[in-house]
Formats: C-alpha cells, sequence, structure tokens
C-alpha cells in the first residue's frame, strides 16, 4: 500500500529545486522520442543548445520568443494566484494587439515617447476589459470563468478576422488579411542592432519585477494573495473579494494586452491573425512552472522559449518533427506537478498487509 | 456508580483489550510514549486529553492506521483467548470486533439507514437483495440497547442525534464488542447526550466495551466507570470514576492549575446594539431569522442557547456585517445602521470572532503577523501610500504573541502551523486588542481545550469587566451558564426574550433549544448537571 503524509513545510531548497530538475528530466526524457525518430541523440542536444544559445542571433531570437511568454506568464500567474482561472489570455492578447493597431497605425501622430506609452496603455485596456467581463458574471452570477474566457478566445479571434477584412485591412496588402503597419515612431525600437530583440523584452523584465513587488508589499497584492489563498476567510475580514477580483482581472487582462501591443510594435509590425502560435496558452505553463512566482515567470519563459527556438532549429538540421519541442514543455509541465505533489507529500511505501 | 467500579475490578478473564507501552513517534515528535491501556467487557472507559496529547494518535494504532514504533495491541479472541493483534491491518481490527463511530458521521445522507448499515456486508453481485435477517438482527439489537430509530428514513432526514444511533447500530450490526466513540457528545444537546449515556451503559450491562473519547469532564464523569489522562503523549492518570473529581481531571489534562473562570457582578450599561424584529429569509433554517429581536448591553455578555443549524449563522453573518436583514433594523448605539459591510463593522469596533476558525478566521498559507493585521492593512498605520509597514505590522505581532501567548515559530511562520487553540488565540489577539466595544464570538470555544477555553473565557470576560457587549453564541451549556448574564435561546430562526442567567433551570433550557415552550416544565432526570 502507498500511502502519503503532508510534508509540513516544504523547505527554500525543494522549493526552489524541484523545478530546476524537473526541466532538467523534461529535456533528458526527450531522448526517447529522438530515439524512436532514428536521431542522433548527443547531436541533437548540441543543436538544440546551439539554436538557443549559439551566437548573438539564436539568443537574440530566444529573448523574443521569451518577451510575449513572460507577459503572459505573468497574466496567468497573478490571476492564478486569486483563483482567478484566466484561460484567455490569447483572446485578451489579440484585443491589446487590435487596439495598438487602432491606435498606433496612423490615427494619431507624434513622437516616439508619447507614441510608444499610447500603444501600451491601449493594448493593456483592451485586454483588462477582456477579462472583466467574465470576471463580473463570476462574482456576481457564478459563471465559470473557465469557459467563458476560453471560449472569448475564439470569439475574439473571428473578430479580428473580420476586422481584418473590413474596417482595419490593409489597402496595401495585396488582398492578405492583415493590419496596416503601425507608424514608425509607436514601433520598439530593437535592443541590438540589426537583430529582432526588442523594447518589449526590457517592459516584460521591469513588469515581472514589478509585480513581485506589487504582490508582496503593496496592500492591494496583500488582498490579492488573501483572497486567493482563502476567500472565505478574506470576505470575513472585510476584504471585498469582488473589487479585489477586478483589481486581479485588470492586471492579468493588461498584461495579456500588454503581450499583443509586443508583438505587433516590436516583431510584427502590423497585425494578422497568426500574430500569435498559442502564446496565451504558453503563458499558462510558464506560469505554472514558476509555481506561480512572478520572478519565477522570468526563468520559466526563457526556459519554454530557448526549448521553442532551440528544437525549432534542431528540427530543421536533422529533420525531425518540430512538435518535438511542444512535447519537451509539456513533459515540463507534467515534472513540475509531479515534483510539486512530491514537494508536499512525502511516499511511504507500506509492507503488504493480508486485506 | 459503585456497581462500575466492581466490574472493572473483576478477574482479567473480562480482559477485552490491552495496549501494552505503545510508542508513535513523528520525527522528533513523540505523540505516544509508553501508553498503557485495559478495557474490560462491559466497561466505560473514558479516554481524556487536550488537543495534541496523543487520543487520536492512539486509536489510530489501535484501528490499524497507524503501525506502533514500540508496544503491542492485544485483544480477546471470541472464545477468550488473548491474541495480538496485527499492527497496521484495520481489516484485523474490525476482525476482532473494534467498531468506531466518528464525530464526524460516515453515513451516505441519500440511502436509509438500513442502508447504511449493510453497506459493505452484502456481497455486490447478488440477484435480489434479502434483508430480513438484517432487520431482525436489528430489531433485537434495538431492543436490546434502547437504540431505536427509523431505519428505512433517508438519513438526511434524520435528527443528528439519530444519525449517532445509526452509526452505534453499524458498528453493533458488524459485532462489535468494543466501541470507540470520539467526542459523541459534541453534537448532541443535553436530552440527547442523556439518552445516548443511557443506551451506553444499557449496552455495557450487555457486555459491549466502550471507550470514550472527550473533553468535556461533566459528562465523561456521569458516563464513564473508569477515566484515564493522556498529556502530550503520556498517560498520566487513571482512576475509578467514583474517585475523580472535576477539578483534579481538569488539572491533570492541562498540567497545572486552571482559572476557574467567574463573572464577578457588573451593573449593564447603556445597549450597544439592538436588533428589533430583524427577519432575514434565505430559504433554509440555518441561515434565516425570523423576527428577531434582541439587544446587548455594555459590560453585559449575552448568551444564544441553541442546537446547531437553528439560525445562529444567519445571527452571526448580520453582526459579522456580511449579510442585511430583509426587514427590522439594526442599531448600533443607538443608531441605525444603514451599510451592512464587514469591513465598516470592524472598523467601528465590533470585534469578530468566526464559528469556523480555519475557514473563515485565517488565511493559512499567509504569516502570522500578516493574519493579526488583516483587518486593519488598510488604515494608515499599517501602510504608505498603498505600501504595507512591515516594521508596524510585526511589531504589533510581537505584542500579540507575547500578549495572548501564541505558540508559534514566529511572526512571519505561515498561519497554517498553528494549532486550533493556537489559532484562537491569534483571532482574539487581531480583534481584542483594539478596545471593541461589541464582541461577536460565535462558538469560540469549540473543539478547544481546556486550558485554551479557560482562555478564551478569561479574554471575553475582562472584555465584558471593560465595558463591551459581548454576544456568545454556543451550543455548550456549561460554557453559557458560566459566562453569560443573559442568556436567550435561538430555535427555528426564532430567539427567545433573554432570561437572566441565575434564574434559569438548565433543563429547562434543554427543552427549549429542543423547541419545546418555555411554559412546558417538564422535569427530566438531569443526569449530567448533578454528577460535576
Amino acid at each position: 500500500m502507498i500511502r502519503f503524509e503532508p510534508r509540513p513545510n516544504p523547505g527554500p531548497v525543494l522549493t526552489y529545486g524541484v523545478p530546476v530538475i524537473a526541466a532538467a528530466i523534461a529535456i533528458l526524457l526527450a531522448a526517447i522520442p529522438l530515439a524512436l525518430a532514428d536521431a542522433p541523440i548527443i547531436k541533437a542536444y548540441g543543436l538544440m543548445i546551439s539554436g538557443a544559445f549559439g551566437s548573438v542571433f539564436s539568443i537574440s531570437e530566444m529573448l523574443t520568443r521569451a518577451t510575449p511568454l513572460i507577459l503572459t506568464g505573468l497574466a496567468a500567474a497573478i490571476a492564478f494566484r486569486a483563483k482567478l482561472w484566466n484561460i484567455g489570455a490569447e483572446g485578451q492578447l489579440y484585443m491589446g494587439a487590435m487596439a495598438a493597431v487602432a491606435v498606433g497605425a496612423g490615427v494619431i501622430d507624434g513622437p516616439s515617447w508619447i507614441m510608444i506609452p499610447v500603444v501600451m496603455i491601449a493594448g493593456a485596456i483592451a485586454g483588462a476589459l477582456m477579462l472583466i467581463g467574465p470576471t463580473l458574471m463570476k462574482t456576481r452570477l457564478g459563471v465559470d470563468e473557465v469557459v467563458t474566457t476560453l471560449l472569448l478566445n475564439f470569439i475574439v479571434l473571428l473578430f479580428v478576422q473580420m476586422m481584418l477584412e473590413g474596417a482595419l485591412k490593409d489597402p496595401m496588402s495585396m488582398g492578405w488579411p492583415q493590419s496596416e503597419p503601425i507608424i514608425d515612431s509607436a514601433v520598439f525600437p530593437p535592443l541590438i542592432e540589426r537583430m529582432r530583440v526588442h523594447f518589449g523584452l526590457v517592459i516584460a523584465l521591469v513588469s515581472a519585477i514589478a509585480l513581485a513587488v506589487f504582490v508582496k508589499r503593496t496592500v492591494w497584492g496583500f488582498e490579492i494573495r488573501a483572497v486567493g489563498e482563502n476567500a472565505a476567510a478574506a470576505k470575513f475580514a472585510g476584504i471585498s473579494v469582488t473589487k479585489t477580483m477586478i483589481l486581479v482581472a485588470a492586471l492579468s487582462g493588461g498584461l495579456a494586452g500588454l503581450a499583443g501591443v509586443a508583438e505587433v510594435a516590436g516583431t510584427r509590425g502590423y497585425l494578422a491573425t497568426d500574430l500569435s502560435p498559442g502564446y496565451g496558452y504558453a503563458g499558462i505553463v510558464v506560469a505554472m512552472l514558476a509555481r506561480l512566482s512572478p520572478v519565477g515567470v522570468i526563468a520559466s519563459a526563457l526556459f519554454v522559449a530557448s526549448v521553442f527556438v532551440g528544437a525549432d532549429s534542431m528540427s530543421r538540421a536533422i529533420g525531425v518533427s518540430s512538435y518535438l519541442a511542444d512535447l519537451i514543455v509539456a513533459m515540463a509541465l507534467l515534472c513540475v506537478l509531479i515534483g510539486g505533489f512530491l514537494t508536499r507529500f512525502t511516499v511511504h511505501f507500506d509492507r503488504n498487509t493480508a486485506g | 456508580m459503585s456497581s462500575a467500579a466492581q466490574t472493572s475490578q473483576e478477574t482479567s478473564q473480562d480482559l477485552l483489550l490491552a495496549l501494552a507501552g505503545i510508542t508513535k513517534r513523528f520525527g522528533p515528535l513523540i505523540a505516544n510514549d509508553a501508553i498503557d491501556l485495559m478495557v474490560h467487557k462491559g466497561e466505560i472507559v473514558a479516554l481524556l486529553g487536550e488537543n495534541g496529547a496523543g487520543k487520536t494518535t492512539l486509536m489510530n494504532i489501535l484501528f490499524g492506521h497507524y503501525v506502533a514504533d514500540e508496544g503491542t495491541v492485544t485483544v480477546a479472541t471470541r472464545d477468550g483467548n488473548l491474541e495480538q493483534l496485527e499492527p497496521g491491518a484495520p481489516q484485523a481490527a474490525l476482525d476482532a470486533g473494534i467498531g468506531m463511530v466518528h464525530q464526524h458521521f460516515t453515513l451516505a445522507e441519500n440511502l436509509t439507514g438500513l442502508d447504511n448499515i449493510v453497506l459493505g456486508t452484502e456481497p455486490i453481485f447478488r440477484l435480489r437483495r434479502d434483508r430480513t435477517k438484517a432487520r431482525a438482527k436489528l430489531a433485537e439489537l434495538m431492543a436490546g440497547s434502547g437504540l431505536n430509530v427509523d431505519l428505512d428514513q433517508p438519513v438526511h432526514k434524520l435528527t443528528v442525534g439519530e444519525k449517532q444511533r445509526v452509526e452505534i447500530l453499524k458498528a453493533l450490526y458488524r459485532d462489535a464488542r468494543l466501541l470507540v466513540l470520539d467526542e459523541p457528545t459534541a453534537v448532541l444537546t443535553p436530552q440527547e447526550a442523556d439518552s445516548l449515556f443511557a443506551v451506553l451503559r444499557k449496552l455495557a450491562q450487555n457486555g459491549l466495551a466502550v471507550i470514550i473519547i472527550a473533553h468535556k469532564l461533566a459528562e465523561v464523569l456521569a458516563v464513564s466507570h473508569r477515566i484515564a489522562v493522556l498529556r502530550g503523549g503520556k498517560k498520566v492518570g487513571e482512576m475509578l470514576t467514583s474517585d475523580a473529581d472535576h477539578r483534579s481531571i481538569a488539572e491533570l489534562m492541562v498540567g497545572r492549575e486552571v482559572p476557574v473562570s467567574r463573572r464577578v457582578a457588573r451593573e449593564p450599561g447603556k445597549p450597544v446594539i439592538t436588533l428589533s424584529d430583524v427577519t432575514i429569509d434565505r430559504g433554509d433554517s440555518r441561515r434565516s431569522l425570523h423576527g428577531v429581536s434582541i439587544t446587548a448591553h455594555e459590560g453585559e455578555i449575552l448568551g444564544i442557547a441553541g442546537v446547531s443549524g437553528n439560525g445562529q449563522a444567519a445571527l452571526a453573518q448580520l453582526i459579522a456585517g456580511l449579510d442585511k436583514p430583509d426587514q427590522g433594523s439594526v442599531e448600533f448605539f443607538g443608531e441605525k445602521v444603514v451599510k451592512f459591510d464587514a469591513h465598516q463593522f470592524a472598523q467601528n469596533g465590533i470585534a469578530r470572532i468566526p464559528e469556523d476558525r480555519h475557514h473563515d478566521g485565517m488565511v493559512g498559507s499567509m504569516t502570522v503577523a500578516e493574519n493579526i493585521a488583516i483587518e486593519d492593512v488598510r488604515n494608515a498605520g499599517y501602510q504608505k501610500f498603498g505600501f504595507l509597514d512591515f516594521d508596524a505590522i510585526r511589531k504589533r505581532a510581537e505584542h500579540a504573541i507575547t500578549d495572548y501567548d501564541v505558540r508559534c515559530p514566529g511572526p512571519d511562520a505561515p498561519a497554517r502551523l498553528l494549532s486550533g487553540g493556537n489559532i484562537q488565540k491569534l483571532i482574539l489577539a487581531r480583534v481584542l486588542e483594539k478596545s471593541p466595544k461589541l464582541i461577536l464570538a460565535n462558538q469560540p470555544s469549540r473543539g478547544l481545550d481546556v486550558g485554551a477555553q479557560s482562555e478564551v473565557h478569561r479574554r471575553l470576560l475582562e472584555a465584558r469587566q471593560n465595558g463591551a457587549a459581548v454576544i456568545l453564541i454556543s451550543e455548550d451549556l456549561d460554557e453559557l451558564l458560566t459566562i453569560s448574564d443573559q442568556i436567550a435561546v435561538i430555535h427555528a430562526g426564532h430567539i427567545t426574550p433573554a432570561m437572566t442567567t441565575d434564574t434559569i433551570d438548565r433543563s429547562e433550557l434543554g427543552l427549549m433549544m429542543a423547541g419545546q415552550k418555555k411554559t412546558h416544565h417538564a422535569s427530566t432526570n438531569a443526569h449530567s448537571g448533578e454528577t460535576a
């Protein structure tokens, strides 16, 4: 018989070590599908590493990929902290991107120090509004936000498609469903000459640190933690659960919206329906790997981004499907979940007893 | 009781269960330290101890849920031979005839009593159910013990006392020879408790051995033959009930002298809170009040007696600021309350002690310091421009930890590490530190051990002495009669006018709790009161 006994107080080594070990195990486990695909395993690992870290270019690519992941990871982390299950970061990202295009593609003009904040604020507000609706429905009517936020993703994507065929369509695109490009002064400047990594990374890093401080040290962060850990006790102590949830929704949706802004203003320059390869959903994985810690999100987003970029480049080189990257990330998530369980419980194998 | 003493002194042939030298360690903690305990046929043994004394661990070893590090469990077989019980095997304990009635019942609510009792004893694959045998056996058990209950009713329609009877029948149906009851009276009215004791005495006369785990002394003295006291994992005393008295057992349990809570006479001041004809209708009776009018004055403890689920929750929600009346009004110091808001109430000087201290009283993953400050973090002293002032929060926590004797690793330890008694002290420190004008104490000492209970009472009396009004909602009559100035009874959402405590007859109070009118003067043989 197997018994699980709760560990009263897991130490810091376990708490921080387990995700790292889990990520390492997941990468090692990638050897199994590689072997099944008849790929040279050692060489494949080497290609993955050089694909993600081998040159300034590959590091830049990796950081470019990590930028939206940090922001959507933060969006999921803060929402999940408050037990607001926001599965709609993908939709919030597209709404943020659309808002950025709406104000940044020539409607208003100005220098960069005005235009960049303007597109950021517009995107953040659009993303926030996308989540405040479902949150109000949850607190007022008891509607499950998992369902509403998830389904809104598809509605938003169809809406974006409609707008790209209509009001937002770029007349110069020769029929492609894409928006007009945002004006030069609204474009996020690159951090390295002629590389893709851009100012959005700075925004993402600052957001992560600011969010960590906010959660840990402010009254609102205190209330978010209290509501997330025990809503009944928070309510009894006089904390308004509804107000706190709306604040969380604004933060979470806003961060996801910023991810959309960063993609439009930092990498793509215009809006199209293939703007995000699922950054909103990947953000959930990033947040879980980070154990919902805002600073941890930086590390886990870098991990997930390097797996994606490394596996992409490896698959191009030796002809293994790049779905391997999804597989590694999924295994890392499973390993972290199992690891988290083993941190909280000790396992005892009792000798067999009759009956 | 003298006949009982003789029973336990009979020869060792009647020995049913012997725990010898049971030791169980959890890491550095010694939960059970070389405990010996013997139980004879027909004997009722009370196992007393504060929370954490090792009662539950000992019973878990008896039932095979834990394996003892040292020591043996010996049970007499049905033909009288003593055999060692296989350690760590719950099935072996069941086969040996050991039955358990948990404090929280383990019944399927939508099945009938009969279904619940035979559940697990019937083969799964069968063409039709034939329960004539089961019914016959149960009828015999009921006749022999006085455990009468309608077995064809779904369990959710039964009263708490009836559910407990089903649980006991379930154990007896499985041929239990030793019955262990965990805190059996915690949920019963005094009358129900008396009838439970009558049943237990009858069962004991028929040869059943009973272990009662308890921390209410009066009841234990009323029903048991022998008392064993555990403290800190050790057995610190064992005596015949006839030789024991209330004070000495309490001191054995706590390990030091227990201060007796006493009210000092005090003239009540002006009214603090007045409910006039308040009606809250939330569909079910637990959460509804009907035309309730009560007043609590300065320097007065107003006790609200009642069996749980009669509207206490609605009253508590209202006074805590979490609900508002549908009809009627609430006045606080003569002013009509318009905004029912928990934060506002707390800031206006209403100290609120929640019924479920784990669920509503603390956020387990947050620190002790944060939990103490949780009602006040928005106030100027604890934040600047929205940033928490951790020094102020910690300073307050350090104060509270010393003043209220909260046993914890420190102000930064997560609150979930605290024991129930210490969580209650934490909550007292949170709400009483601010010299409140009104205290809502909802079951403030439930589940606490003697020491922590007397601490809670002392704090409430101290606040009363300083002029606070206290509304004490409790199911524990001893508690109400000891510290309240006035007692009102709540039943099915109605509250009787308050009565002065000194004029109240205990058994009459019990009848009112059961919903009978005050005029109905029935004399019950109050067994529980006198023996203490």
